[in-house]
């Protein structure tokens, strides 16, 4: 690790513990003299063991651990919600494990915001009040309020979105709620707790793209919390591996790709690995050429002209794929007088879904004329991978991730009304990696 | 069988207690009395001053905001059906009795029951006197009540207070308990006060159950209604009592009915409250 930084740190972690449970100063002592976490299970459950780092500012700073590793726990410690039962969280210039609840309840209006993981906004609330929450806190004028308010919802892109209630949006435009609410704050600091676990892989690649540019334009120091190492890789400046409450790891993504510093680690990243690290959902594109089983022949190959493709998929009418038909067939079967495209149809009888690794994918990815289709829980069509996709998302992986192909509305096939529903449709089956319920 | 084998005189103490308070904190409850009956004497007065027909309206009115013009019309219905039924007088005194009891109760039971979802101190004394008011039968309040407070209505209204205190307080306790942490958490990561935090999220989040709590306070106050009617509190209660006592069908029947038809109309109005603030805009 870096030890040469002149700037002061954004924010100092100095062996911090939290042991949940009565007996957690005992087990602190314990812990310090070299007791290991389960020797300690009987005077309580030790959450973070000896945090110690520095996050810099302007740096986006990402915690990554499967669920029970004590990152979210660790982060609630930066910013008080859980008090440390040892070790100190320094902000600036102020330890805050040594203020007053008043003086804490000021750090957390000025210096340090947050972004939640199922969004925590007040449903009671408009979206333009909710944004303006923070603001309402700090005691800032009604007027002002909204004012500032307004224009942050424009740089999360939620322009005249305002007067609605949390419910009536998206859970991506949700999240883009509670974006604007901690970044109305104007803090210099940024907790996100597993911010964009809760999205579907398309909205979260999306929100990954657009935090890293306002990252750039707005200079936050972000501390991000994920059990996702895509994620990790892709927005971390630096990332801390943690495991069963510690710490394991320190580095740039490069650095923990090419020198995991032990067995754990590189497991872990052995494990999850390049086309392991990425699955369906990440680099699915939109599917362009999609017929309705209902709009019969006639439709499917004026559908494949219009896209200039030699294929299509077929879908009922609750989206869910029932196969793929082909130029020539369709030609065929019109000759023939059918019309009905259930006589063609190719099936798969194996379904890709959006956590399907891609080192499954490129056999498949060969055998198939069609582009691969993926599909959510109940059967329902959600992206497509074609073999240039599969091909152009493996040869990123080792530049750190950062290339990833971005899905643009406007290259989908002309039809929005596609681009919409794939959306909608996949936000149903969430595809959570791990699936951790806090 | 014969004798006890021993014989545990709780019911003499308590009277001792009651006695003891009888003597010292007269004045005390003289007051509450004279608060009491004059808060119902007002209501009274209020519902039965007016012609039937504009006391209806305003219901009708109530209902409709609450609600829908539907159960307006049901409301005018209702009560023009109490009406035909000679008892809109005991009606109108039930009613009175009905909201000043569960005004009480609630302003007493909704902090209660923020306090105890606040502090488990308070929610492990507060849960068993509950349990022992929720259980305890409803008659055997009404003794210490005639006790301190003579015949009347007062003493109706304060079993009937204590009667229904427990679903206020519960439900305020489950509400306020069960508000999504995440959004707490929000409250409290972007600098909230504790004050704020319970004014702007908990109470509003919490705000379904606490109606909930407040409809199932008043549910309970109409059913302690006739029993008040044994003390004296007069209204319908009054009248099903009488009914009972010299066995006429007729007034036990339409008195009876007079019950049904103000619990629904009670019930409905308050039970879209509570949905028409958070939930009812999940959709629009």
């Amino acid at each position: 690790m870096n030890t040469t930084e002149a700037a002061q740190p954004a924010l100092r972690v100095n062996n911090a513990y939290k042991v949940f449970g009565r007996r957690g100063n005992e087990a602190v002592k314990l812990l310090k003299a070299g007791k290991s976490r389960k020797d300690v299970s009987s005077l309580g459950t030790a959450a973070v063991i000896d945090a110690s780092f520095d996050v810099k500012p302007g740096e986006i700073f990402v915690v990554m651990g499967l669920s029970g590793s004590g990152k979210s726990t660790l982060i609630r410690m930066l910013n008080g919600l859980w008090p440390m039962t040892s070790g100190s969280v320094v902000i600036g210039d102020t330890d805050i494990a040594k203020i007053s609840a008043k003086k804490l309840r000021k750090v957390r209006q000025q210096r340090i915001s947050m972004v939640f993981q199922h969004f925590a906004l007040l449903p009671h609330r408009t979206v333009l009040q909710n944004a303006a929450y923070a603001l309402e806190i700090q005691g800032v004028g009604a007027a002002e309020r909204t004012q500032r308010a307004n224009k942050v919802l424009d740089v999360v892109g939620l322009n005249g979105w305002g007067d609605k209630y949390p419910s009536e949006l998206s859970g991506g435009m949700q999240q883009r709620v509670g974006l604007a609410r901690a970044l109305a704050a104007e803090t210099d600091i940024l907790l996100m707790d597993e911010a964009f676990s809760a999205l579907d892989p398309l909205i979260r690649r999306d929100m990954q793209e657009q935090l890293a540019s306002l990252q750039a334009e707005l200079g936050k120091t972000i501390i991000f919390i994920t059990h996702d190492l895509n994620e990790a890789m892709f927005l971390g400046d630096r990332i801390a591996v943690m495991r069963d409450g510690e710490i394991v790891q320190i580095g740039t993504p490069d650095d923990i790709l090419t020198h995991p510093a032990n067995d754990y680690v590189s497991a872990f990243v052995r494990d999850v690995d390049r086309t392991r690290v990425l699955t369906a959902g990440t680099v699915m594109e939109a599917p362009r050429a999609v017929v309705n089983l209902s709009g019969g022949a006639r439709n499917a190959l004026r559908t494949m002209r219009d896209l200039q493709t030699s294929a299509a998929f077929v879908v009922d009418r609750r989206r869910v794929l029932l196969g793929s038909v082909r130029d020539r067939e369709v030609m065929a079967l019109l000759e023939r007088g059918g019309s009905e495209l259930e006589e063609i149809i190719t099936s798969s009888n194996d379904p890709i879904t959006a956590d399907t690794a891609l080192n499954d994918l490129f056999g498949r990815s060969v055998e198939s004329p069609v582009p691969l289709p993926v599909v959510d829980d109940e059967g329902r069509l959600i992206g497509a991978i074609a073999r240039a996709t599969l091909l152009s998302a493996l040869g990123n992986v080792p530049s750190s991730t950062s290339g990833m192909p971005v899905i643009t509305p406007g290259m989908t096939a002309g039809s929005d009304e596609g681009t919409a529903g794939s959306l909608g449709d996949a936000e149903q089956g969430s595809t959570d990696i791990e699936g951790e319920v806090r | 069988m014969g004798e006890n084998l021993f014989r545990i005189p709780v019911g003499k103490w308590v009277e001792t207690v009651l006695d003891w308070i009888t003597a010292n904190f007269n004045a005390f409850f003289d007051v509450v009395k004279t608060v009491f009956q004059d808060f119902n004497d007002a209501l009274v007065w209020v519902l039965t001053a007016p012609p039937f027909w504009a006391i209806i309206l305003v219901l009708a009115l109530l209902a409709w905001l609450a609600k829908s013009w539907k159960l307006g019309i049901g409301t005018v219905i209702g009560l023009l059906f109490i009406y035909g039924m000679n008892q809109w007088q005991n009606s109108m005194e039930t009613l009175a009795l009905v909201l000043v009891a569960s005004v009480i109760a609630v302003v007493i039971s909704v902090p209660l029951g923020i306090l105890t979802a606040k502090s488990k101190i308070v929610s492990t004394i507060v849960k068993p006197i509950l349990d022992f008011l929720q259980t305890m039968p409803a008659f055997v309040y009404l003794i210490p009540a005639i006790l301190l407070l003579g015949i009347g209505a007062v003493p109706g209204i304060v079993a009937t207070i204590v009667f229904s205190l427990a679903p206020g307080t519960r439900f305020t306790e489950l509400g306020i308990r069960s508000v999504d942490t995440e959004v707490l958490e929000a409250g409290q990561a972007f600098g909230a006060s504790p004050g704020r935090i319970l004014r702007q999220i908990q109470i509003p989040l919490a705000l379904p159950t606490i109606m909930a709590g407040i409809n199932q306070v008043i549910m309970l106050s109409l059913s302690m209604v006739v029993i008040a009617g044994m003390v004296g509190a007069g209204g319908l209660g009054a009248a099903v009592y009488k009914a009972l006592t010299t066995l006429n069908t007729p007034l036990g029947v339409e008195s009876g009915l007079s019950v049904v038809v103000l619990a629904i109309i009670l019930d409905r109005i308050t039970a879209s409250l509570g949905q028409s603030n958070v939930t009812g805009r999940s959709t629009s």
